[in-house]
């Protein structure tokens, strides 16, 4: 057993590792499947088949499966236990990024509703005056 | 580390081993190798690119109305224009990791031919990026005309700056290759790279996403 070789605890994160599939498959699948998601996401933003509210969500998700693919197929970010301390430090940076842009938008939004005018507003008036 | 300090077979099994496994965690391996340490390092560094990215994003979507009655993203983004730069990152970060997977297998000639075709495609999207950028200041939409003009140029220019940086990288990395071969401190930085460079398609595809797309919807 080699379960005590250092080397075998821990993956560094981007580098190719062919326990599943050889890596330059695994290239490809990403390649593919990023080519769809991002075929889509623009088919979404451009087609009136789906409900107008809806599009804009719809992106999103679309985004952050994308950003899946990647993390997977390109950075190699697997949930294996040589991959855990990359997992950790991919999980708090992705918290800490909602936070900042979930509380942004958040707090800007209600200021904007509590704080008088909207910017179309005042450019309306300024154009008037 | 001198061997021999603790002998691996008289080393107290506490905590959570399991098995044959006489890992304590309690630091009898010494550290991991630089292999693991130098990119694990860099990720971290990326993944706090990625906060700062964040701050620019929520700027943007804080300010993206506020066109002081100048041109909005409706009238001034264009849907081919993204689709072409968005392939053309795509691509190149597809070619960027078989670069990755040519040096893991030293060979020199198809580890060159993968970066310089990184390296073309990244300044394909660097070209239509700045012309794109020329095209809006020279009708007047530069970034002084309105706060969202200010974000936009922040955010993506931002990104641009970074592909930047990378393509240098790129250059200098091939340099590299040619010059030195293939020893452990060229692969972890060729690594580096390519963390670098796949961390900027995901950032594109955000950028893609809530700035183009979503700012071009009816």
């Amino acid at each position: 057993m080699t379960e005590r070789d250092p080397e075998l605890r821990n993956v560094a994160p981007g580098e190719p590792h062919d326990s599943l599939m050889s890596e330059t498959l695994a290239y490809v699948i990403g390649l593919a499947l990023a080519l769809l998601l991002t075929g889509v996401s623009f088919w979404v933003a451009s087609t009136s088949a789906i409900w107008g509210p809806g599009v804009a969500v719809g992106l999103v998700v679309l985004a952050i499966a994308q950003m899946g693919v990647h993390l997977v197929f390109f950075l190699h970010i697997t949930t294996g236990p040589d991959n855990t301390n990359n997992v950790l430090a991919l999980a708090f940076g992705v918290l800490i990024v909602f936070l900042v842009m979930i509380g942004t938008i958040w707090i800007m939004y209600h200021l904007a509703a509590n704080m008088g005018p909207t910017p179309e507003m005042t450019n309306m008036m300024l154009q008037k005056g | 580390m001198e061997a021999g300090i603790v002998s691996p077979t008289e080393a107290p099994a506490i905590g959570l081993t399991h098995g044959s496994s006489e890992d304590t965690g309690l630091g009898n391996r010494g550290p991991q190798s630089k292999s693991i340490v130098v990119p694990y390092g860099f990720w971290l560094f990326v993944l706090s690119d990625m906060v700062l990215f964040s701050a620019l994003f929520a700027s943007y979507a804080s300010l993206a109305r506020a066109t002081a009655g100048g041109p909005g993203s409706l009238q001034l983004f264009d849907r081919s224009t993204v689709a072409v730069e968005t392939i053309a990152l795509l691509l190149s970060s597809f070619m960027c990791g078989l670069a990755i997977v040519a040096a893991k297998r030293k060979n020199l000639l198809w580890t060159e031919v993968w970066l310089v075709v990184t390296a073309v495609l990244g300044l394909v999207f660097l070209f239509v990026e700045l012309r794109e950028f020329a095209h809006m200041i020279s009708i007047g939409a530069g970034p002084q005309r309105s706060a969202f003009l200010s974000s936009f140029f922040t955010l993506v220019g931002c990104h641009g700056a970074h592909v930047t940086a990378g393509l240098m990288w790129i250059g200098t990395m091939m340099a590299q290759v040619w010059a030195k071969g293939f020893q452990p401190h060229i692969g972890r930085r060729l690594l580096c790279l390519s963390i670098f460079w796949h961390a900027l398609d995901i950032i594109w595809v955000a950028i893609f996403t809530i700035v183009y797309l979503i700012g071009t919807l009816p």
